[in-house]
């Protein structure tokens, strides 16, 4: 893989509170275009390496380069070309569904037009049309988090990040979520989506398994099933996490 | 099974707020605060009047008269001019508070005693409380001087002196922090017992954990009591706490039984308690139980309690709104405790009226709990 | 500059669409307005007061006859009996017992002197003061009466006669006094405690995150929050400033303009130490909690409620570095003096020197947090 098609590429990341030490020299790529699921159990340290690769914490060692920035000097660069979904619902719940959009396209430095355009391309998209003066606080949760997933593409960025994107929805609409993101791939858009949901790692190109703050897997799922003889990524996972080795 | 229940419950309300250090400082520091601040910094005594001259003839009576502010300490001569234009300025840069203008060839119309020589006193005003206290201050100076003065024109025992002997009973030296710490434990029970019971408990409500506890084995008043009694608990220690520090480092007196104003701070703990269940049990978000519990709790506790401003001073159309504030009345039964040492002979009428409300709010807040199973 | 008018558009929204906020900016002050100026008063009414008379003559009478008449006294009751005197001090039913003891008339006439007691319960504090020294005023003058009418050969007339003059409060209203510093405390509670949990909902409910992650310049987010709670702040004092003019006649003698001014530079102040509060604190309530800690400090300790003149030589060095302190001064000194510009120009540069020391200070602060 040529290395200046990485979209993110991370190597011996860490991150440490005092003396816990929640990211352990975790060390990945993900190419550009790639669906990369980041799996782990809930506090394996998923949210956290995030947080470094977007910005929002200072690594205390190692290094990662996003969109082909450095994480810890050019985070100004990197925040131009990523979109963020977080694992909690993140837009304004007392602004309109227009209001939000044109908030963070205005942010993002759409032009007016642009905006304009997006903007109905995005509510149509969605089925949204009628909805558009509403407070987001008053659409259901499937709704809101199709419209958190949207906003954070609306500026067509290199890099999408997804926390836990499909928690608390039904199937159906987890199920439109990821023909989304299908679609943005198909656009050249990269998804790093993290999640707990280990059927949805059967969908990415590639993914990873984080077992306390540590990698344990990586590879695509096929791959990974066969390296542990197991039927599914569910079954692969219970076998890292209880600490199992690979059978002979 | 259900003690254990409660018990268990109140363990987990304990730890929220030993978690939550930044409430749990403030909640502890704020009274120690305040009783410092007030027993330090903030007195109304006025010293250090800043007094400008204006002399157009200095003569020997003058300079006497002069001396006589200079000697009693309280005084300072910040300027000496002439003529009277000078005080205007003065006074509007705040620099001056008293200005004393004589007249013009003051000393001979003094000896002559056709008529009266003329002092003109004029006091920046502005805060009407200090300007009082200024002028009174100064005429003190002036009169002691005219009365110097007739002694000395007078055949001796002519003048009459009525000596008046006077006492300020239970607070002798009229500081205000003997004033304040009262209040202040009325602040204390009502900002732990009202304001943050309310907003625990709207907060339950509006994580839904609320449902979870009313479903459990928990009685709806088990839950009150299991939520309001750690906080009671940190009230009461904080109490404690302001007490000691005021009459440790203030000598703040406390004359009257500890007993009884531990009793009454209870009954008052549960009034305000009762006010803030039923804040919570009617606001549906915790924003709007902070806000109800501020204008309904805090600001009546400090400004219609008689706490900061006495209730006497108010005009009489405000005064009865006072009644219905609790702390007004556990003002009155704190210091009749801690100043005057009296009992419940005479704190009766105001104890009878927090037992009163007492009993009303706490009916009416255990009642508005009830709906929420339905 | 366009994503600031973005932002500025969202948080103008966010506020009007949050009742909490709305009350607490128009609702909270009006009503504290309506009551502080009312109640905020420590003027001394007339006191009941209880006479042991024990000597029944037609000075003592006199006496206690001057003190009734001079509307500040009424007499409550009146006994021979001190106990009784002090029970009904104890049970608050007078203010002041006035003593005068048996031989009161035959010293007065045998030796020209005599001594009364005067017991005052100064349990409600200043205004035992001034009680005193009202009735110690009122013996005074009646012991002349007597020298004179006792010595009727000897010229009477007073030597000295004093003219007192209280400048700027004639009246001795305390609304005046009193409500322009009321003024400066909505606008203080309304620019810090509102800035600081304004800042803090949005890293309560998780928007500040998403926010941080795009290409948003820290500086545009910060003029952002703080810009609408200045034009704010600055529409409440207008709207306070009406009220204290039309509805209490509070006196506007000076320049209004200087008071704006001033008020505008003390909120940039004021708005610093909210954002700074908000970088210390995670949820709203512990913001609230801070923010009444800290305003009260400074409300305390600035002049509003008590004379700094009163304080301690280490409190007033501390009230010079209270924004509050100057701002209060300026507001009493344009409205109640009259003052000029050249007269408050030191507090202005006070005030604009913390203004930004302030804001340097908390923007670097709020910096550390986030980043």
């Amino acid at each position: 893989m040529n290395p200046n098609a990485l979209a993110i590429s991370a190597h011996g990341l860490t991150c440490r509170f005092g003396s816990f030490v929640a990211v352990d020299h975790i060390t990945f790529d993900v190419g550009a275009g790639e669906v990369f699921g980041f799996l782990g159990a809930n506090g394996a340290g998923k949210t956290t390496a995030i947080k470094m690769l977007i910005g929002l914490l200072a690594p205390s060692d190692g290094e990662a380069r996003v969109a082909g920035f450095d994480v810890g000097t050019e985070r100004a660069q990197i925040r131009r070309n990523i979109g963020y979904m977080s694992q909690r619902f993140s837009l304004y719940n007392d602004l309109t569904v227009r209001e939000n959009i044109q908030l963070y396209g205005g942010i993002y430095g759409l032009s007016d037009a642009q905006l304009r355009d997006r903007t109905a391309a995005l509510l149509e998209s969605l089925g949204l049309s009628e909805s558009a003066g509403d407070l987001v606080g008053r659409l259901p949760l499937g709704w809101k988090q199709k419209l958190a997933f949207s906003v954070a593409l609306l500026h067509e960025p290199k890099i999408v990040f997804l926390d836990e994107p499909t928690g608390g929805v039904d199937p159906i609409t987890r199920r439109q979520f990821w023909e989304m993101i299908y679609a943005a791939a198909a656009r050249g858009t990269t998804v790093f989506v993290t999640t707990h949901y280990m059927d949805e790692a059967e969908y990415c190109d590639r993914i990873s398994i984080m077992v306390d703050g540590r990698i344990a897997a990586l590879g695509t799922p096929a791959a990974l099933k066969a390296q542990y003889e197991v039927d599914t990524v569910d079954d692969l996972f219970v076998r890292l996490a209880r600490g199992a080795t690979v059978t002979a | 099974m259900k003690r254990g229940a409660l018990r268990a419950f109140m363990v987990k309300e304990f730890r929220h707020i030993l978690r939550d250090r930044q409430t749990l400082t403030i909640l502890l520091l704020m009274p120690l605060v305040q009783v410092v601040l007030f027993g330090f910094a903030l007195r109304s005594d006025v010293r250090d009047i800043r007094l400008a001259i204006v002399d157009p003839s200095p003569d020997n009576a003058t300079i006497a008269l002069r001396n006589r502010f200079v000697a009693s300490t309280r005084f300072r001569i910040v300027s000496i001019s002439q003529t009277a234009s000078a005080i205007e300025p003065l006074f509007r840069r705040g620099e001056a508070d008293v200005a004393l203008v004589f007249e013009p060839s003051f000393a001979s119309h003094l000896a002559s005693r056709t008529e009266p020589a003329h002092l003109l006193l004029t006091v920046d005003a502005s805060d009407p409380n200090t300007g009082t206290v200024m002028q009174s201050y100064s005429r003190a100076v002036i009169s002691s001087y005219d009365a110097e003065l007739a002694a000395a024109a007078l055949p001796p025992g002519r003048t009459v002196r009525i000596a008046t002997e006077t006492r300020m009973r239970f607070n002798p030296t009229l500081e205000s922090v003997n004033l304040f710490v009262p209040g202040l434990i009325a602040l204390v029970l009502t900002l732990v017992s009202a304001l943050m019971t309310a907003i625990s408990l709207s907060r339950e409500k509006e994580r839904g954990t609320m449902e979870v506890l009313l479903v459990s084995p928990l009685r709806p008043w088990q839950i009150i009591v299991g939520k309001v009694l750690p906080y009671l608990g940190l009230a009461f220690a904080n109490v404690l706490t302001a007490l000691l520090a005021a009459w440790l480092v203030f000598h703040v007196p406390f004359r009257g039984s500890v007993l009884l104003l531990l009793g009454e701070s209870v009954l008052f703990a549960i009034v305000s308690l009762a006010i803030g269940v039923l804040i919570a049990a009617r606001t549906s978000t915790q924003r709007a139980a902070m806000l109800a519990a501020m204008l309904v709790t805090m600001l009546p506790s400090t400004l219609l309690s008689g706490m900061l401003f006495p209730i006497a001073s108010m005009p009489a159309w405000l005064a009865p709104f006072t009644s219905i504030v609790p702390a007004r009345w556990f003002i009155v039964i704190a210091r009749g405790i801690m100043l005057k040492g009296v009992g419940l002979p005479y704190l009766w009428r105001e104890t009878l009226v927090l037992i009163v409300m007492a009993a009303l709010l706490m009916a009416a807040a255990v009642r508005s709990f009830k709906p929420r199973l339905a | 500059m366009r994503t600031l008018r973005f932002l500025l558009r969202k948080e103008f929204l966010q506020i009007f669409r949050d009742r909490f906020m709305v009350a607490l900016m128009f609702v909270m002050p009006i009503v504290q307005l309506l009551i502080l100026s009312n109640a905020a008063t420590f003027e001394v009414k007339s006191a009941q007061m209880y006479v042991v008379d024990r000597d029944h003559s037609a000075s003592s009478r006199a006496l206690v006859d001057r003190l009734r008449a001079s509307g500040r006294f009424v007499v409550a009751d009146a006994s021979p009996s001190m106990a009784l005197a002090n029970d009904a001090m104890l049970a608050r039913r007078v203010g002041m017992i006035v003593s005068i003891p048996a031989d009161f008339e035959r010293d007065i006439v045998r030796m020209r002197t005599a001594t009364i007691q005067l017991v005052l319960n100064a349990e409600d504090g200043a205004a035992a003061g001034v009680t005193r020294s009202y009735a110690t005023q009122i013996i005074a003058s009646y012991a002349n009466e007597l020298g004179a009418s006792l010595s009727p050969a000897i010229v009477a007339g007073p030597a000295l006669e004093v003219r007192a003059r209280g400048w700027y409060n004639p009246e001795l209203d305390y609304r005046d006094y009193m409500v322009p510093g009321i003024l400066v405390q909505l606008v203080t509670v309304v620019g810090t405690l509102l800035t600081a949990m304004n800042i803090v909902r949005e890293r309560e409910l998780g928007t500040l995150d998403q926010l941080i992650v795009t290409p948003l310049p820290q500086s545009t987010f910060i003029a952002a929050k703080l810009i609408p709670l200045w034009v704010l702040a600055l529409v409440e004092l207008s709207l306070g400033l009406l009220v204290a003019r039309f509805v209490f006649h509070v006196p506007m003698r000076g320049n209004i303009a200087l008071v704006f001014v001033a008020a505008g530079i003390y909120l940039v102040a004021a708005l610093g130490i909210g954002l700074f509060v908000s970088t210390l604190v995670n949820t709203q309530q512990q913001a609230m909690f801070v923010t009444f800690f800290i305003i009260m400090i400074y409300l305390l300790m600035s002049g509003l409620f008590t004379p700094i003149r009163s304080m301690p030589a280490w409190a007033q060095m501390l009230a010079q570095l209270n924004p509050v302190k100057h701002f209060i001064g300026v507001m009493r000194a344009v409205l109640l003096k009259g003052a000029s510009a050249r007269d408050v120009v030191q507090p202005i540069a006070a005030l604009l020197m913390f203004g930004v020391v302030t804001l340097t200070l908390a923007v670097r602060q709020h910096g550390r947090r986030v980043g």
